[in-house]
């Protein structure tokens, strides 16, 4: 296998990590307003995600900087191109990050709903995003001679594309709420059941219909059989969640997750960023790489660190495991 | 031609702005870490509880200062990308190695422990919990190396060669990148910088909270006793970093010389070659106009700058202008960055920053408590100390309040030096966006508009300029009434595998959002 083909697929693997982590947690972010009934709970939902949601989104970070190294061409067309959805993404990161960090610095009732909404609209407005910018990557957009997109943002949001968004945006919402019964006590526990099962069958109907698109637009036989397992995982998750089986519901649903986010890469393969205005402009794995001996760096340096990542990640996922409820948060806010 | 000018300069706008506005958190949190961390040993190792109080009190300060580091990040890892995309399409090969390790190495590091940090007072045992701020504080100085490696790439590129065939920048030797001379002795500066922005913050928070002891307005005996051993870690950190960084400095002037000839004559507005050349301390007319009309200048200090002796030759501007003109091409005033900016940058970081360092080392004599201290004037640990100025007592009531509002004021003027250290280093560099290699004005994103850019450009200064606020105003709320004397540590020491459910299984977090 060739070095640049190893990176495509640990490019793959950061983003899988990504949207696995940062999906539940966005998913969390959208039911605080739409599962949560009061202030307690909303702070129950904020606070199973409070340890880890900034080493989630680390896994973004990291997906973006080894684009970057080993696919610089890929890094500079895709971010050039997809211009406003990615600023959109960034206000938002930025607002959420303030917002879970600042929102109970301050008692004032009107300083605490503010930043909840926040919570929630920068949590909807990426899980969305993210879907359109990955449909409009698999589909091929506009690029030039030069490398660089010509198209314009609306025709970023066609239909296709809207259809990939409401994608992620479900299905990660369906992920939160099965984390959210995996993680807490209590009547919320129950309701992120109830929530999950519609969530699950929304997600059902969407993902079905994105995913089979992409495949007679662009797929495989690879990108088939991880169709076929992610819609398997997703009825898994169904069944679990029904069941009351919450570790298994959540394994699977992440498992749909990075099934989906698999047929999207392998749909792609070999291209990086198809042209659709002629073929031999496509960014391919191979005219977007970096030379051999950065790779080669870059490989030693993924090998040895994204175990030790995963190990240290882990624990913390470990020590935090007890389920809270909201007899769990502190009344007065004492930090 | 007018609109490729104006492309180009949105998007350098843009990034100045958000990279300056981003660099006002990273000192404080790489610095802060350090602090916390040794604060929290401190208290692990002996139990007080006055470095339990002052754990506690500084690490909010700094939890709140990290976030907007960490927000404001994410802005620059993906605007070159956005923004500067034939750079990167040129550098990717080199630099988006350095900048992917910080990622993977440090940012997961540093994010991950401070998560565990900030949730784990009751989950983590207290040895453990410690060991997790001591990673954050790791994580900040690798990520503050790997990127640092990045920029002195861009200021003297080494490791790579130019790929006859696509005509990009390629790596040919990682380790010269993360190790050269520049990288080191940047980090090295840049460091040393960050530890003397934090030490003067918590001098000055100290100092507030020590008046108003003084003046009875604060009777917590406690309190007082964790912000006086602030006040002395404080000022031993502005000292020891200030000398460090004066003499990283000094090392970066020469490496500097020997590699951007142009900057160290530009930051001197040193306009024609001089032996010995003299450091001007002062100039008033216009720097940028080709002569100073009144100097105030110290004979051969320039010189030793550059080469440790007091005689040598120093190029000037018009000099390497032309050199580089005749080097690369095109008419010398190409070559030639804004001198004004370069010159009162050069000064005003050096001038701030050694303020605070002059004020600590005063500081650190002026509120010591044994050392050749007469018994009588010794105070106890829950006192403010006594300034001892002078014998006359009506001039030392006077020194005394002087010295405590230096302290105060000075509190934020190594954050000054540092913008003003960048923006002469990048300014500086002009027309360069990578030395000799690259222009900055080949460097931007053909494909994005200039509206677009200023539409960015808008959007982020303004989310920026109403987060300053909130940020500043919940640092203020949280500075001012000092560390809660009421929060004791967690009764028994916290066990990694106790029971998830216990006969305390309701009892509420010890943090929560
Ligand atoms: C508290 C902040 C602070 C203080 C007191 C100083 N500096 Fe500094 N300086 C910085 C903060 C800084 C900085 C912001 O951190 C820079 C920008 C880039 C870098 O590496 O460090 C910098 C850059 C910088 C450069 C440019 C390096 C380059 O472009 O490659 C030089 C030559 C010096 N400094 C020299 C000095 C000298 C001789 C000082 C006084 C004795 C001094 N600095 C004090
Ligand atoms: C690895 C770190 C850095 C890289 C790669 C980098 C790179 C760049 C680039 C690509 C530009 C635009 C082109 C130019 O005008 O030079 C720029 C400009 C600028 N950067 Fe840096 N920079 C880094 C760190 C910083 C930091 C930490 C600061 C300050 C806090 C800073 C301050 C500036 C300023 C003020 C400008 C505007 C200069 C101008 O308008 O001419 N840079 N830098
Ligand atoms: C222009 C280049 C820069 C880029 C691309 C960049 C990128 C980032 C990013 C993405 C984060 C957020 C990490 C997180 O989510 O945890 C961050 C934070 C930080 N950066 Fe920067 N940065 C730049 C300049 C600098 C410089 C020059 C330094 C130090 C000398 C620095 C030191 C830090 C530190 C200490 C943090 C703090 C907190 C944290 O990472 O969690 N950065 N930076």
């Amino acid at each position: 296998m060739h070095l640049h083909d190893l990176w495509f697929i640990l490019i793959a693997v950061l983003w899988t990590g990504y949207f696995f982590l940062e999906g539940f947690d966005f998913g969390v972010g959208i039911l605080t307003r739409t599962l949560a009934r009061n202030t307690a709970e909303r702070r129950v939902l904020i606070n199973t995600i409070g340890p880890v949601w900034d080493g989630n989104e680390v896994w973004l970070l990291t997906a973006g900087g080894a684009t970057f190294a080993a696919f610089p061409d890929w890094y500079a067309t895709l971010f050039s191109g997809f211009y406003i959805p990615l600023l959109v993404i960034l206000v938002c990161l930025i607002v959420r990050g303030v917002a879970f960090e600042y929102r109970a610095k301050r008692t004032e009732e009107n300083w605490q709903r503010n930043w909840e909404l926040a919570i929630f609209w920068t949590s909807l407005i990426p899980a969305f995003l993210w879907g359109v910018a990955f449909a409009n990557i698999v589909h091929g957009v506009d690029i030039d001679a030069q490398k660089n997109y010509t198209g314009t943002f609306w025709d970023l949001l066609n239909p296709y594309a809207i259809l990939g968004g409401l994608t992620t945006l479900v299905l990660f919402t369906f992920h939160g709420a099965v984390f959210t019964a995996l993680k807490t006590v209590g009547e919320i526990r129950e309701r992120a059941r109830a929530q999950a099962l519609r969530l699950g069958l929304a997600t059902a109907v969407l993902a079905a219909a994105f995913l089979i698109w992409t495949q007679v637009d662009s797929g495989d036989g690879w990108s088939l059989a991880a169709l076929v397992v992610a819609v398997l995982a997703l009825l898994g998750a169904l069944a679990a969640n029904q069941v009351g089986r919450e570790g298994w519901a959540f394994a699977l649903s992440g498992a749909t997750v990075a099934a989906a986010t698999a047929m999207l890469f392998l749909s792609l393969f070999p291209d990086v960023m198809p042209s659709t205005l002629n073929p031999a402009w496509s960014l391919t794995v191979e005219n977007a790489a970096s030379s051999a001996y950065t790779l080669k760096v870059m490989t030693v340096v993924a090998l040895v660190f994204t175990p030790i990542v995963l190990l240290y990640q882990g624990w913390t996922y470990w020590v935090f495991r007890r389920r809270i409820g909201v007899q769990h948060i502190p009344a007065a806010v004492h930090h | 031609m007018d609109l490729a000018v104006a492309h180009e300069t949105v998007a350098r706008w843009q990034f100045g702005i958000t990279t300056v506005y981003h660099f006002l958190f990273v000192p404080l949190t790489i610095s802060l870490a350090a602090t916390v961390a040794g604060l929290e040993t401190a208290w692990v190792r002996t139990g007080k509880e006055k470095y339990f109080h002052a754990t506690k009190f500084w690490g909010k300060l700094f939890l709140i200062n990290i976030a907007m580091g960490v927000v404001t990040g994410i802005v620059q890892e993906f605007q070159f990308g956005m923004n500067w995309s034939d750079y990167s399409r040129f550098v990717g090969d080199v630099f988006g190695a350095p900048l992917a390790m910080e990622a993977l190495i440090a940012f997961f590091f540093e994010s991950t422990f401070i998560g565990l940090w900030i949730f784990g007072w009751d989950r983590l045992p207290k040895k453990i919990h410690c060991a997790c701020i001591w990673m954050v504080a790791l994580g900040t100085v690798l990520s503050a190396y790997f990127i640092l490696a990045a920029n002195s790439w861009m200021q003297h590129p080494v490791g790579y060669r130019v790929d006859p065939a696509t005509h990009k920048a390629q790596l040919t030797d990682i380790a010269r990148v993360l190790f050269q001379n520049t990288t080191l002795v940047q980090a090295f500066h840049t460091l040393t910088a960050a530890f003397l922005t934090g030490a003067a913050f918590v001098v000055g928070i100290a100092s507030y909270h020590l008046w108003r002891a003084k003046r009875g307005k604060e009777t917590d005996g406690r309190k007082t006793a964790a912000m006086r051993t602030s006040l002395r870690v404080g000022l031993a950190m502005a000292v020891v970093a200030g000398l460090g960084t004066a003499v990283s400095g000094d090392t970066l002037a020469k490496v500097m010389f020997e590699q951007q000839p142009m900057k160290m004559a530009a930051a001197e507005a040193l306009w024609d070659t001089q032996s010995p050349a003299p450091f001007s301390i002062f100039a008033v007319g216009d720097v940028s106009r080709g002569h100073n009309s009144v100097e105030l200048e110290i004979p051969g200090i320039l010189s030793f700058l550059a080469h440790s002796d007091f005689s040598s030759s120093v190029p000037g501007i018009n000099d390497t202008a032309a050199a580089e003109a005749a080097k690369y091409g095109g008419q010398p005033q190409d070559y030639i960055p804004n001198i004004f900016v370069t010159y009162w940058g050069f000064r005003l970081m050096i001038g701030f920053g050694m303020t605070s360092f002059v004020a600590a080392l005063i500081g650190l004599w002026t509120t010591r408590r044994r050392f050749w201290l007469a018994e009588e004037y010794r105070t106890g640990e829950e006192e403010p100390p006594r300034l001892m100025l002078t014998k006359n007592a009506e001039m030392n009531t006077y020194f005394t309040r002087w010295s405590w509002r230096i302290g105060i004021f000075t509190m934020g003027f190594p954050l000054i030096a540092n913008s003003f250290g960048w923006i002469f280093t990048e300014m500086g560099r002009q027309p360069w966006v990578v030395f000799g290699l690259m222009k900055t004005a080949n460097a931007s994103s053909p494909s994005v508009g200039v509206g677009l850019q200023t539409g960015s450009l808008i959007t982020l200064t303004a989310l920026y300029a109403i987060l300053a606020v909130v940020e500043v105003r919940l640092l203020v709320k949280y500075a001012k009434p000092g560390p809660d004397t009421s929060e004791r540590p967690p009764a028994k020491d916290p066990v990694l595998r106790g029971p998830s459910d216990g006969d305390d299984a309701d009892k509420p977090l010890a943090f929560a959002y």
